[in-house]
């Protein structure tokens, strides 16, 4: 396999962490919406987040890709696939997100909000002080974790025609008539991507403070 | 939009075969894939330097590269180094080799949960290696493990759906290409949509139903 090719994948390697970076922070606000919804005490709000969760998570990727894909279309709305990807995506990371940072607000010590009300502060200050800040801190290994698994997640967006790594290597596959090389290579490139994001991920954690009993 | 759901339920008896087909590989991949995950992390455990190391470099491979990767470096790499294989048994070696890197850190974390005091207990009385695997590891590890084996065994019912890009008839390529043939992409995703929720809430229903039948038997951790 000749450099060319390699750098044709390494080009395509950009299109896949842009896709993957806009997902997580995309699902990330989602998500944030939707697990407010899921610690709610009204049903009215609880159980579409609840069916959300279920739907996102229950339903293969490709599936919803594939869905969202020739539905937006069919409904009226036309838009590049790029932005279909982006939806799928989004939703789906939303959903695995949103079930973490639940359990990172369910796991805010007591103590630490009540004193918090004790000393007079506001219910939307202990979210933005206290709460939010903690459940955060105890969800990121969740996060970096989430980010691997959408950026391997992403290889999937390669079916409804995005250009990025897993279809760059395909077109080259199939132009060169060398699978093993171009699919070999570009497994390596997601290896070594995967690596540097978790042991970013590691090092950030290491450099957060602890979280108070 | 004109929503027909009749035109996809005409043709049933294909979209069944495809679900048959879904269920099998999934079901069959499972079990090869648990066993073989088994046999990584006793080969981890108990082959030595070189053998965990070899292996854990291989099973990180496997769970830093996209299974849509892994499968077309299969499929379409495989002939150049001699391994011609059809789409159905592909798929079933892809998806059993993908699952067992992730059964295996199930079983190796499983391992490491085992009080020491047990394997030594063991020892003292004279039990053999692999007696001390089959008598005392696998039967303590089963119940700490089962409850994320079942949840990866549920991921991998909704990577089967990826084994559609290489021509494998399940039920995502028969749904899709029914759905392409009548002009009717939406319906027929919604169909497939909801078969892989419902298939999920079911085995993920069981998966509950059936820790709480054998947590009798969970051991005292103490």
């Amino acid at each position: 396999m000749s450099i060319k090719l390699f750098e044709l994948l390494l080009k395509a390697s950009i299109y896949t962490i842009t896709i993957s970076l806009a997902s997580i922070l995309i699902g990330f606000v989602i998500a944030m919406i939707i697990s407010g919804a899921l610690l709610s005490q009204q049903r009215l709000l609880k159980l579409p987040a609840q069916i959300f969760i279920s739907f996102f998570r229950g339903v293969p990727l490709l599936v919803q890709l594939l869905l969202i894909y020739n539905l937006l279309p069919a409904i009226g709305i036309n838009v590049p696939s790029i932005v279909a990807a982006l939806v799928g995506l989004s939703l789906s990371t939303a959903a695995y997100q949103a079930e973490n940072l639940r359990g990172g607000f369910a796991s805010v010590p007591r103590g630490l909000i009540e004193s918090a009300e004790m000393v007079g502060l506001t219910p939307g200050q202990i979210f933005r002080r206290i709460k939010a800040p903690i459940a955060l801190r105890l969800t990121f290994p969740a996060l970096v974790n989430e980010a691997i698994l959408i950026l391997k997640a992403s290889s999937l967006v390669s079916v409804v025609g995005i250009v990025e790594l897993t279809r760059m290597a395909q077109d080259l596959a199939g132009s060169t008539f060398l699978p093993l090389e171009i699919f070999a290579a570009a497994g390596l490139i997601y290896l070594v991507i995967n690596i540097v994001v978790a042991q970013a991920g590691g090092l950030i954690e290491k450099s957060l403070p602890g979280v108070p009993r | 939009m004109t929503f027909d759901i009749n035109v996809i339920l005409q043709q049933m008896p294909a979209i069944l075969s495809g679900a048959a087909v879904t269920i099998v590989i999934w079901i069959v991949s499972t079990i090869a894939g648990v066993i073989l995950g088994f046999l990584v992390a006793t080969g981890r455990r108990y082959g030595g330097f070189a053998s965990d190391k070899g292996l854990g470099a291989i099973v990180d491979v496997l769970r830093g590269t996209p299974f849509l990767i892994q499968i077309f470096l299969l499929y379409y790499g495989g002939p150049f180094i001699g391994l011609s294989l059809d789409p159905v048994p592909a798929g079933l070696l892809g998806l059993t080799v993908y699952g067992a890197a992730y059964f295996s850190e199930i079983f190796r974390s499983g391992f490491d949960a085992i009080p020491v005091g047990h394997i030594e207990a063991a020892e003292c009385v004279g039990l053999s290696r692999s007696q001390i695997v089959r008598r005392i590891l696998l039967p303590e590890m089963t119940m700490l493990v089962l409850p994320p084996t079942f949840n990866m065994a549920i991921l991998l019912i909704k990577e089967t759906a990826i084994l559609s890009i290489i021509t494998v008839p399940e039920l995502t390529l028969t749904v899709s290409a029914i759905g392409s043939q009548q002009y009717a992409f939406v319906e027929s995703l919604f169909l497939l949509a909801l078969f892989y929720w419902g298939l999920v809430e079911i085995a993920s229903w069981l998966g509950h139903l059936a820790e709480q039948k054998l947590s009798r038997f969970r051991f005292n951790n103490a």
